[in-house]
């Protein structure tokens, strides 16, 4: 009777067999940065705006605090887009005729609000609050990163669960004192986690991990 | 061992093979199923009605994957209804195949032979349309990979306190051990296929799935370990499972559900309600395929007398659930079995009793065994008594809760029944499949029960 496979069937075989372990394993792990990348969470994606409003020059270079605009971030759960009025405060005296700023006063004018686009998304499922973070010693920077150097706004995080998991979990990695959370630029001291337990201890920082703490 | 009187008594019962067997006719026989020409007309019909059933479930399961799970008659107190009873009544139907193939063979038990291969397919199907019911249960079964440890976005593992994740692995494991198992045995009668088969297409396929068997002494000596070490591997998952799945109910604080001797008493009703699929199942096959040869009598015998066993272990479950309620001295539970015998759910509990412990005590008469339509009937009953079981403690229980306030009653809606209609037609087809494609009866077991096979001392 003659073979029905030829000889190269059985390495073929044992290859496949050996190989599809490892192709398993390839795979969940290519799925899984695939999941975390910035094709997925947008993360350090610089969104076009209607006005290219540069974070930069304004809390970077001209210093302007961060709760100017962002009037609501240590009382209520969104920190706010501030109105057009807040913009002329300034612009209606310097850059009056600068062309870029043109869709501000046309705003102003019409009384309409400009149509940012939202950088920062949360998902409808999730109960998030500015004031508790910023009252507890989260730093505007730990979550949004350097904002006063970008010019074009991105999200620096993934605002993936895993990512705000890693900060309820162990909150003395991440807190500082309260009078240095607007600071941009604060960096962690060596004795970060020293400073973290005791800042738990003062601000009675508890680790929040029940479900009901975001999903409410 | 072997007392005369044990011997005659042996010899007295039908043989496991029909006298007359050589090695050319048990493997003519039974791969003639599989290589002859044309399908008999009875399948077609079979599979056709089956399939048109299995198409009433894919029809349900669209139906609620667009409107989701209101479309069932479950709502609050009752929220586990025909989903839960169906999957708890499919995986014991499941447990006979590891019984049969892993436990039997242990226990050098050789009448398993010719039940075995057929025993484990309808382990590996009935576990197929079991695991489909949590995962519809799930209201968003498009998401059911979340219930296994992956590395996911959301940092958490899945609770692994809970019953129900348990569940995920017993079944999983059950599916994939009873997979291994029925393919390592497939293997050398699918080389005897390839080396049959008249068209090239089957010689193919075949080849691919016997792996390169020869039937070398080297290859044997490998399968025989390989066998045994899967054996003994099943061996804990036939008590396992059934014990984990009734963890689902034993692990709450449930009226009806919290009681120690769940694990046992599921395990012996898996195996009940298997062995009755079984006899349900090789009585109308054996008959088709003229196999009375190697599905004698002496095997319906056994397995009636397993029904029998076990069903009285199930009795005693049920006795000492009645018991427990007066003993324990709980409110809840006694108002719960008061309730079982005379809420709005009496008729089926009497039903189960009926059907569970009343009728299958006519396996104790020799005569009944014997009888072929008999123990079809009785199969069938038992079948329907152990859905019943499962319905009666799912749905009694909820449907009286603690609080008067949330008590509610239940009943399947139309999508329920097709659903569980439509899941018989999904075996059914499974079934009719393997059937017509995989020899049902293991070959080179069964030449090992011919006489010629039976290796002698040669005399000096």
């Amino acid at each position: 009777m003659p073979q029905v496979f030829h000889r190269s069937t059985n390495t073929f075989s044992r290859v496949s067999i050996f190989g599809a372990l490892f192709f398993i394993a390839a795979a969940t792990y290519g799925l899984a940065l695939i999941n975390r990348s910035a094709y997925v969470t947008q993360a350090g994606v610089a969104r076009a705006q209607p006005i290219q409003f540069s974070h930069r020059h304004h809390a970077g270079e001209l210093g302007i605090d961060c709760r100017y605009c962002h009037t609501s971030v240590e009382r209520t759960a969104s920190a706010g887009v501030p109105p057009t009025q807040t913009c002329m405060n300034c612009h209606a005296q310097i850059w009056v005729d600068s062309p870029v700023l043109e869709p501000v006063r046309a705003s102003y004018r019409t009384d309409t609000s400009i149509r940012w686009t939202r950088v920062h998304d949360l998902p409808d499922y999730v109960y998030f609050d500015h004031s508790i973070h910023v009252q507890k010693g989260v730093g505007c920077a730990t979550c949004h990163g350097r904002v006063d150097q970008m010019n074009l706004t991105w999200q620096e995080s993934s605002l993936q669960m895993e990512w705000c998991l890693d900060c309820h979990r162990n909150p003395e990695r991440y807190v500082r004192p309260r009078a240095e959370v607007f600071d941009m630029a604060w960096e962690p001291p060596a004795n970060q986690l020293d400073l973290g337990r005791e800042l738990m201890r003062t601000y009675k920082i508890q680790r929040l991990t029940d479900c009901y703490t975001c999903h409410r | 061992m072997s007392t005369p009187v044990l011997e005659a008594r042996r010899d007295s019962r039908p043989p496991v093979i029909a006298p007359g067997h050589t090695f050319e006719t048990v493997t003519d026989r039974i791969s003639r199923v599989v290589l002859r020409r044309g399908t008999p007309r009875g399948w077609i019909v079979g599979f056709a009605l089956s399939f048109c059933l299995m198409m009433v479930l894919f029809y349900s399961v669209a139906a609620l994957l667009f409107r989701g799970i209101g479309i069932w008659g479950i709502n609050q107190p009752v929220e586990w209804g025909f989903d839960i009873v169906n999957f708890v009544w499919w995986i014991g139907i499941g447990h006979a195949g590891t019984l049969i193939s892993a436990i039997l063979l242990l226990l050098k038990q050789e009448w398993r032979t010719s039940i075995n291969r057929f025993a484990e397919a309808m382990t590996l199907f009935a576990v197929a349309c079991a695991g489909l019911y949590p995962v519809l249960h799930l209201g968003r079964p498009w998401l059911a990979y979340w219930l296994f440890p992956y590395p996911n976005t959301m940092g958490m593992w899945p609770q692994f306190r809970s019953p129900l994740i348990w569940d995920v692995f017993a079944v999983s494991t059950y599916l994939t051990v009873s997979l291994m198992f029925w393919f390592v045995g497939l293997i050398p009668d699918l080389a005897t296929l390839r080396d049959r088969s008249p068209s090239r297409i089957g010689r193919g396929v075949y080849g691919i799935l016997a792996m390169g068997w020869r039937g070398s002494a080297k290859h044997w000596h490998r399968y025989e370990t390989a066998y045994l070490l899967l054996a003994g591997l099943s061996t804990p998952l036939v008590v396992s499972v059934h014990t984990i799945v009734s963890f689902d109910f034993a692990v709450s604080v449930v009226p009806g559900w919290h009681a120690t001797i769940f694990p046992p008493y599921f395990v012996a009703g898996a195996i009940y309600s298997g062995f009755a699929m079984v006899m349900t199942l090789a009585i109308p096959i054996r008959k088709f395929y003229n196999l009375e040869d190697f599905l004698t009598m002496r095997h319906l015998d056994n397995m009636a007398r397993v029904m029998l066993a076990t069903g009285l272990i199930v009795a005693y479950g049920y006795m000492m659930e009645t018991f427990m309620a007066w003993y324990g001295g709980n409110p809840y539970e006694s108002f719960m079995i008061l309730n079982r015998f005379g809420g709005p759910y009496a008729p089926q509990y009497w039903l189960l009793i009926t059907c569970n412990v009343v009728i299958p005590q006519v396996l104790w008469f020799r005569r009944v065994r014997a009888s072929i339509p008999a123990l079809f009937v009785v199969s069938l009953i038992v079948n329907l008594g152990m859905w019943l079981e499962r319905y009666i403690i799912i749905v009694v229980s909820l449907h009286r809760d603690f609080l008067p306030s949330s008590w509610g009653m239940y009943s399947g809606s139309i999508y329920d029944w097709s659903m569980f209609v439509g899941s018989i037609g999904l075996f059914l087809s499974l079934l009719f499949l393997f059937i017509r494609y995989l020899p049902m009866i293991s070959i080179f077991e069964m030449r090992t029960l011919v006489p010629g096979a039976e290796v002698k001392e040669e005399t000096p």
